[in-house]
């Protein structure tokens, strides 16, 4: 048991306390868990751990060596594939979760979190377009400032501003969304999958 | 057919029938699948790489076009020269009724283009002519600069052709002299160094050299109509070539094609707050009474999770 009277004890009391191991990574599911389209939510963190190994590559070279080597080239290619993959993914998950009204049982902020994910990994990957260094980053952080600009937030976030967007890009939105992804990933474990709708509609 | 009350309460721990499972063994196995999906996509398509344009293949390829845009800079009538916050206070932005969110922001981004795109840069030329050009232009008084200006910039575009004109009378002022050399020095290719390097030699923003490009009349937005990335095109979701893009933008680009939108001097505030209201009502959908409820009225989850409900039957 925790000694609530410390700062060290209350947060183990909110965290490490909270799950037992065997709701971390349970060797069962319930039976009902048995349907093509969980494919899609596993798939979706499948897709972004190959973002991130090939983004890391593409990290370690700098953002204009795909320009100039082609296995800097093949290397994009497959980041590029790679987004396509993932958003393909996560979008069926989406829709899958939604007709599944996945929600119900407490789970609204699994829900939350999951849109979340959805929501940073737009911003994510729009910051991974304008960083190209070639015509399609020209342009597309050109006409997207407009819309940044008009609500305020081309002020403090510069699309034409490439650095600021690679830093953005390779630092802070990946930081972003590995958290959320986190969290989402621990609520589906610690609230457990949704049970099917009941004939009677619940 | 009866029906009967629900016998699965969803926030309790699951005590029902399980089946094996193995977590770890999945996302292994949904690792190599997609990974190999990705290495096989990547080799078979490949990726897109348009070559950036630069100052100098514009003003090489497109050279009127360069000179109108240039003397419009001057002129203050381009679009980032009338553009307001973040940038210059010469334009008033966009509105939400009363609310004008650019103009709370500030300008925090501070461009003068007539100075930023065109003095500045001109300002390291050795030219005598550009030194006494540029001396003629910030002595002389707004209202007389902008006159030179506006006169040349109009000259220009009625020719459509030309990039500089005699001015026997001088009515343009120092204006042809300037907008020729800023040409000049594109076409070298030193202005892309000087529109970049004037706050450190290793630049990083490019903020002028894109907005001095957006304001290109047709240059720019050519080379983009013919890779169908105009907004009216569904733009910012495609890629260049015939390659995938940012499709899942694809109804923020859709407001941009439909009225009111598509003609209102507002539209991107008015798509951004849309789309702002729809991403709410997708994060809290559990919480909205009819949406909520279509799971179950449309029985999709009976294909989905048809095995349970064959084996309950």
């Amino acid at each position: 048991m925790s000694n609530k009277s410390s700062w060290t004890g209350r947060v183990r009391a909110a965290t490490l306390e909270k799950f037992e191991p065997e709701d971390l990574l349970p060797e069962v599911q319930p039976a009902y868990v048995a349907s093509w389209i969980y494919i899609f939510g596993v798939a979706t963190l499948a897709a972004l751990i190959m973002l991130v190994a090939s983004g890391l590559y593409l990290t370690l070279e700098g953002p204009a060596w795909w320009h100039t080597s082609k296995v800097g080239h093949y290397v994009n290619s497959v980041h590029l594939w790679s987004v396509e993959l993932f958003f393909v993914f996560m979008v069926v998950h989406l829709w899958g979760k939604f007709w599944m009204a996945a929600w119900r049982g407490r789970r609204l902020a699994t829900w939350i979190t999951g849109c979340l994910a959805f929501f940073a990994s737009i911003i994510t990957g729009f910051t991974g377009y304008i960083i190209q260094t070639n015509f399609d980053s020209q342009w597309i952080a050109t006409q997207a400032k407009d819309g940044f600009n008009a609500v305020g937030i081309g002020a403090f976030f510069n699309t034409l501003n490439t650095g600021q967007a690679i830093l953005l890009h390779v630092s802070l939105l990946p930081l972003v969304l590995g958290g959320i992804v986190i969290w989402h990933v621990i609520l589906v474990r610690r609230k457990g999958v949704v049970p099917p709708i009941d004939e009677a509609g619940e | 057919m009866a029906h009967k009350r629900s016998t699965i309460d969803p926030s309790k721990k699951w005590n029902g029938p399980v089946r094996q499972y193995d977590l770890v063994k999945e996302i292994v196995i949904a690792t190599l699948v997609v990974g190999f999906l990705a290495l096989s996509l990547a080799a078979l398509f490949s990726s897109p790489d348009e070559k950036a344009l630069t100052m100098q293949s514009w003003s090489i390829e497109a050279p009127a076009d360069f000179a109108q845009t240039a003397a419009g800079e001057l002129a203050g009538t381009t679009t980032s020269a009338s553009y307001g916050p973040p940038y210059n206070t010469n334009g008033s932005g966009q509105n939400i009724g009363p609310v004008n969110l650019g103009k709370i922001a500030g300008v925090r981004i501070p461009i003068d283009p007539a100075k930023s795109f065109v003095i500045e840069p001109l300002s390291i030329e050795p030219s005598s002519a550009i030194k006494a050009a540029i001396t003629q232009w910030s002595s002389a008084s707004a209202d007389q600069s902008s006159k030179w200006a506006t006169s040349y910039a109009d000259a220009l575009t009625k020719d459509g052709k030309v990039t500089t004109l005699a001015d026997p009378t001088g009515k343009f002022g120092p204006v042809p002299t300037l907008v020729t050399g800023l040409l000049g020095m594109a076409q070298s290719g030193a202005l892309d160094g000087a529109l970049t390097t004037r706050d450190t030699p290793l630049p990083t923003n490019f903020t002028k050299p894109l907005l001095f490009l957006a304001d290109s009349g047709t240059y720019f937005p050519d080379k983009a109509a013919a890779q169908h990335l105009s907004g009216d095109q569904w733009g910012v979701m495609n890629e260049t070539g015939s390659w995938p893009g940012q499709s899942w933008l694809w109804l923020y680009s859709l407001w941009y094609q439909i009225e009111p939108f598509k003609s209102s001097g507002n539209a991107d505030i008015l798509v951004m707050s849309l789309m702002g209201v729809l991403s709410l009502g997708l994060i809290f959908l559990p919480l909205l009474p009819i949406i909520s409820r279509i799971p179950y009225w449309i029985p999709v989850h009976r294909l989905i999770w048809r095995k349970w409900y064959q084996r309950k039957a």
